[in-house]
């Protein structure tokens, strides 16, 4: 055989397709039968339930708060009744002239939870600063000082209730959950078993138990005289609830980090938890972001459940807004709407965080 | 040879044996003496224990009979002689084992700054040092997987370097490399064979051997079956295994 040589080809850019609207059409919607049978069976469907939805939601709404003028014939929704009872819905049972206390707590709150997401603000006064909005939180929603009226816990209620408990059971599940994870794994037998029992055992509950457990069955067990306010002991409840599923995400990233990674940090000298600090949690953890921010979404959810124990945070303040009043509660629809639009909003801006998050975790695997 | 005996030896295994579970016997009564400065290649085929021997040498495997020193230091389950020892010894693996989610200078770093307590500024100056004397400063900031095979293998021989060790233990350097990678890392480290440090390299690259080795040391299911100087090894070997392991390799 005579040697066949050939010359170099220079690189070309890849050929460009435009085909405009139709195109675009052609291929994603019409690219063959059953596609295009299933866009028209599609926007057939769409075509038959959105005019009336459009129609209860905005044309024929209305958006006054009075009841007599949204039960008569042809009304669609009734969003007065966010009008008239959002300071219920949103506050609950916190006493009606001193609701500023708890809007300007929440907006601490939130402001601090923001902040907290921005890498700007990731220096060691953030942990200062977290102490000090939350002990202006609880100085304001408690009261007993500063000439501020003592308002008891059990009134506390709402949006600033959500967000409490979904917030600190979130920032104290994690730390908890790690120590879980790593202890799972840990060559000591007697941590291992701790660590997997406390899992198992949570785990194998459903959150309204742990919960009742939390309010009715601990005063029990404990000494007479001896007492912890119902709120910090759901909320110890939730978070250990939280913090044993969120271990189990961990240790899922905690197994997909290469034995390599951990011999390579002992040959340089690193002990067990400067190993674990900057070599296995950053990438175990980069790896289950989306599994975390399950566990927290989930977890501001479940804050709902607090309604068992008495606790009228906001899916129970609504329900109290409107039970207690027969001339609001045909609209509950309505009121639903509005809280799912709250919780949709919480959500949604920590599933977007958590796509940021995911980015900048993985910036080494970028080639 | 003569070396070894004269000093008093930076590495001293005694009668030492491993098992891994209860039946595997991997390392079988090993007594092994190195002498600073001292550069050795350990041979055999695979399953025989070479890179069990090397990893004993900085804990990364506990044995369960007889004794291991390096540097004076017997290592035993006493933690703080075992920080000691890897203080004093680097280690280069098969698969790298670079920290993915860290800069190659920040790879550099890690130790000196967490373990040996230095100035940021100044373990970077070494880092960059380091990484000029590997030839590859100028992907300092590039993250490990952005290199090449042979890259990477340059800045994991620059990292164990910047601890200052006098002990450099190679498990097969070169084995998870492209040939064409092969030789930019055997010339690193014929390099630093140069400097006096101390070297035990588990490689089947024979030219290496031959170039640098003062002693190579074959295993053979969990034994150390021959040692000698490079040159009588290759062209004369004594025991049976170990030619018929010879022919295999050099076959090609």
């Amino acid at each position: 055989m005579t040697a066949q040589v050939f010359e170099p080809i220079s690189p070309r850019p890849a050929p460009v397709r435009n085909e405009g609207l139709i195109g675009w059409f052609r291929v994603n919607l019409f690219s063959d039968w059953s596609t295009s049978l299933s866009t028209v069976v599609l926007l057939g469907l769409l075509l038959w339930m959105l005019p009336p939805l459009v129609n209860w939601a905005l044309l024929s709404a209305y958006w006054l708060p009075d009841a007599e003028a949204c039960r008569a014939e042809g009304v669609g929704a009734c969003w007065g009744v966010v009008a008239e009872k959002y300071r219920l819905i949103i506050f609950g049972r916190y006493p009606f002239e001193q609701q500023w206390r708890p809007l300007i707590a929440t907006l601490l709150i939130i402001g601090l939870l923001v902040a907290s997401c921005m890498r700007f603000f990731w220096k060691p006064w953030l942990v200062v600063v977290w102490v000090a909005v939350w002990a202006a939180f609880f100085a304001l929603m408690y009261g007993n000082v500063m000439g501020l009226e003592k308002v008891e816990t059990d009134r506390w209620g709402g949006l600033p209730l959500t967000i409490m408990l979904a917030s600190l059971s979130i920032v104290m599940a994690f730390p908890i959950a790690l120590m879980v994870a790593l202890g799972r794994r840990s060559n000591l037998p007697t941590i291992r078993a701790v660590c997997t029992i406390f899992v198992e055992l949570v785990r194998g509950v459903p959150l309204i138990t742990v919960l009742f457990m939390a309010s009715f069955m601990f005063p029990l067990l404990m000494p007479p005289g001896f007492s912890i306010d119902v709120l910090i002991r759901v909320l110890a409840g939730i978070t250990l609830f939280a913090a044993a599923y969120m271990a189990e995400v961990i240790r899922g990233g905690l197994q997909a980090i290469p034995k390599g990674q951990i011999e390579a940090a002992e040959s340089l000298g690193l002990s067990y938890w400067q190993a674990q600090r900057k070599i296995v949690l950053p990438q175990a953890l980069a790896m289950v972001v989306p599994g975390i921010m399950n566990n927290f979404i989930s977890l501001f959810k479940d804050t709902s459940l607090v309604i068992i124990v008495s606790l009228y945070e906001l899916t129970g303040a609504l329900g109290l807004a409107l039970n207690s009043d027969p001339d609001w509660r045909p609209f509950k629809i309505e009121g639903y709407l509005f809280i799912a639009a709250i919780y949709f909003a919480f959500c949604f801006a920590m599933s977007r965080y958590s796509l940021w998050v995911e980015k900048e975790v993985n910036k080494g695997k970028a080639r | 040879m003569n070396q070894a005996i004269m000093s008093e030896p930076i590495i001293k295994f005694e009668k030492l044996n491993k098992w891994y579970g209860n039946t595997f016997h991997v390392l079988r009564d090993i007594d092994l003496e190195v002498a600073p400065g001292e550069r050795i290649v350990v041979c055999g085929p695979s399953g025989s224990g070479k890179s069990t021997l090397i990893r004993c040498i900085n804990r990364l495997e506990e044995h369960q009979q007889g004794r291991l020193f390096v540097d004076g230091v017997e290592l035993t389950d006493d933690i703080k002689a075992i920080d000691d020892v890897r203080k004093k010894v680097g280690m280069v693996f098969q698969q790298f084992n670079l920290f993915p989610h860290l800069t190659v200078l920040e790879n550099l770093t890690l130790s000196p700054m967490w373990v040996g307590k230095m100035p940021k500024k100044e373990a970077q100056e070494k880092a960059m040092q380091q990484l000029e004397r590997v030839r590859i400063a100028e992907q300092a900031n590039k993250y490990p997987l952005q290199l090449s095979g042979g890259q990477q293998q340059r800045v994991a021989i620059a990292r164990a370097l910047c601890l200052k060790p006098k002990i450099m233990l190679f498990d097969e350097p070169t084995s998870a490399l492209d040939p064409e990678m092969i030789k930019e890392v055997l010339d690193v480290m014929v390099e630093m064979a140069d400097q006096g440090i101390t070297m035990i390299c588990v490689t089947h690259e024979m030219g290496f051997a031959k170039a640098v080795a003062d002693r190579v040391i074959f295993m053979d299911q969990g034994q150390i079956m021959e040692q000698n100087n490079p040159h009588d090894f290759f062209n004369n070997p004594q025991n049976e295994r170990s030619r018929d392991f010879l022919s295999k390799i050099l076959r090609h």
